[in-house]
């Protein structure tokens, strides 16, 4: 499997499908595991990562799952081919942006994906478009159990699996769940739910994880708690929160349909027309303006633009993405022209329908 | 006055109470004091966790008490409390053993709990408790090496495979040849 061809693909995440995907971008859910004969990361000596990478590289092959999924020695990737995988949110900046050894293991389909070496020896992470936690929970469950027939976790009976932040200890587990909020960005409410939210220990992140900015409209939620409840306690915990943030969404969505239709329409249509015609447009730019055709679209307002491509154009834009779908480097103004015409070619009316 | 990050008049004064080094005041204009509000909310667990320490260090010490548990050192990857303090990130998996006293707040502060009450994994060799003894046993073991004392060296030896496998007896042989002996003398049957 070569980057490229990922490139071309829709990651599962970004597919659009499933339960509330109008608003449920994706269900995601992380363990953090450690090898028991090996210290943490903090105190591995160069050595100490190769032989982690060893060891699960080769638990890895003997197990079923290593004929489908791709082992990828992350130190030996140029800097466009980590920012890449870090778009599609396969690692994380900690991950693409360490020293030593260190590696990830991708799923061709995306639906899950192993980083070894990042915080914790080993980061298992399963991915699945729209709301469904459980699913992704019993995928996540099968694929711990696998790698765990063959290799070692530090684990006591007391604190459960022991990570190298006591934030994790526990289960070791992170559910999340990615949402797209823009009325509430749209009528300053969003503020409101992150403190309701950090009240009930719930946590909000933004679209790249830890410290990214609230790109798109996009939030992420995951709970703050790994010790002391069992995973699927965890997983309802998280669940149970969305409806209601589904719910908070859908009426600020029918307040700015009821407050003025008209002035809504205006807003999505010039959004898309801005896509449309752009010569040179920044990533932050088309993530602002992609937010609302999205919006847009799921309302009804805007009609020849599917959901799917909307979602696609999100990632597919992103700097290092650009460049992969092009072939070469490219400098920022470059990119910026390239990014314009990429959105013309999937945003415009093409000739052709316009005449049928 | 200006705002600390731009030319705009300061109108929101913060007074930060969460500094390690005391409280600090911002004087910000309205849109960077937005930034700096929302970003509060949205702290990288690191972060979150080295103030959440300094908090709670700050109430229950006595400078002297938090320079006690600052020394401790994990006997198995050397790292002292303060150098976790520091990072936020501890050594190996025994720094909650050898530290558990000083990070029972802090769990209970996080979590609200101290019990594991999840998945379990099949395989539980990979206890830190165990590597820990491992250790020790082969301190031991050099040091009746040293003394040229070659049975006991031998036994620890023994001993040390046997919890490396994971098929560590509950009893020493001492203890099971005792019984053995105990069992013979003065039996009719054996």
């Amino acid at each position: 499997m070569k980057l490229e061809e990922l490139a071309n693909q829709s990651s599962e995440w970004m597919r659009g499908q499933g339960p509330e995907s109008d608003i449920v971008m994706s269900s995601r859910i992380r363990l953090a595991r450690n090898l028991s004969e090996f210290p943490f990361i903090r105190k591995c000596t160069p050595k100490d990562r190769i032989s982690i990478a060893t060891s699960v590289h080769r638990a890895l092959d003997s197990l079923p799952l290593s004929a489908d999924t791709e082992y990828v020695d992350v130190a030996k990737l140029g800097d466009l081919d980590r920012q890449f995988l870090m778009e599609r949110q396969l690692i994380s900046h900690e991950l693409s942006e360490s020293q030593g050894a260190r590696a990830v293991i991708l799923d061709p389909h995306e639906r899950f994906s192993i980083m070894v070496n990042e915080e914790d020896h080993l980061r298992l992470q399963v991915m699945q478009s729209g709301l469904d936690l459980e699913a992704a929970w019993q995928r996540m469950d099968q694929l711990d159990n696998q790698l765990e027939s063959k290799l070692t976790y530090s684990f006591n009976k007391r604190l459960g699996y022991l990570t190298a932040c006591p934030t994790n200890v526990g289960t070791g587990l992170r559910v999340s769940v990615m949402l797209h909020l823009p009325a509430l960005v749209a009528t300053k409410q969003i503020d409101k739910v992150f403190r309701a939210l950090n009240k009930i220990n719930v946590a909000v992140r933004g679209l790249f994880g830890e410290g990214s900015q609230f790109m798109g409209d996009f939030y992420q939620i995951s709970n703050q708690t790994t010790l002391g409840k069992t995973e699927l306690a965890l997983v309802a915990k998280v669940r149970e929160v969305v409806p209601r943030l589904i719910d908070y969404e859908r009426k600020a969505r029918d307040f700015l349909v009821n407050e003025s239709r008209q002035d809504l329409h205006d807003n999505v249509s010039r959004a898309l027309g801005i896509l449309c015609t752009a010569k040179k447009i920044s990533s932050e730019e088309t993530m602002h303006y992609l937010s609302k055709v999205r919006m847009g679209v799921n309302l009804g307002l805007i009609s020849d633009v599917k959901i799917p491509t909307v979602n696609k154009l999100f990632i597919h834009t992103q700097p290092a993405h650009l460049q992969k779908l092009c072939g070469h480097k490219l400098s920022v103004t470059d990119r910026n022209i390239e990014r314009a015409n990429y959105l013309q070619l999937h945003l415009a009316k093409r000739p052709e329908s316009e005449i049928n | 006055m200006k705002c600390q990050h731009c030319e705009k008049p300061a109108t929101f004064h913060i007074t930060e109470l969460t500094e390690p080094n005391g409280p600090s005041v911002l004087h910000l204009c309205e849109e960077h004091a937005r930034t700096f509000l929302s970003n509060e909310g949205t702290a990288t667990p690191a972060s979150a966790l080295s103030s959440m320490l300094a908090k709670q260090l700050k109430i229950k010490s006595a400078a002297e008490e938090l320079a006690t548990a600052d020394k401790k050192t994990c006997p198995i990857c050397g790292i002292t409390f303060a150098d976790f303090r520091k990072g936020g990130r501890l050594g190996c998996a025994y720094d909650y053993v050898a530290f558990e006293d000083d990070l029972q707040p802090l769990l209970v502060n996080i979590h609200g709990s101290l019990q594991h009450v999840g998945k379990e994994p099949t395989n539980q060799t990979g206890a830190p408790e165990r590597q820990h003894r491992i250790m020790q046993l082969k301190v031991e073991m050099k040091e009746a090496v040293e003394k040229e004392d070659y049975e006991t060296a031998s036994r620890l030896r023994d001993k040390i495979s046997e919890v490396e496998s994971g098929n560590e007896s509950s009893w020493s042989n001492d203890e099971l040849e005792e019984l053995d002996d105990d069992f013979q003398s003065d039996n009719p049957i054996v």
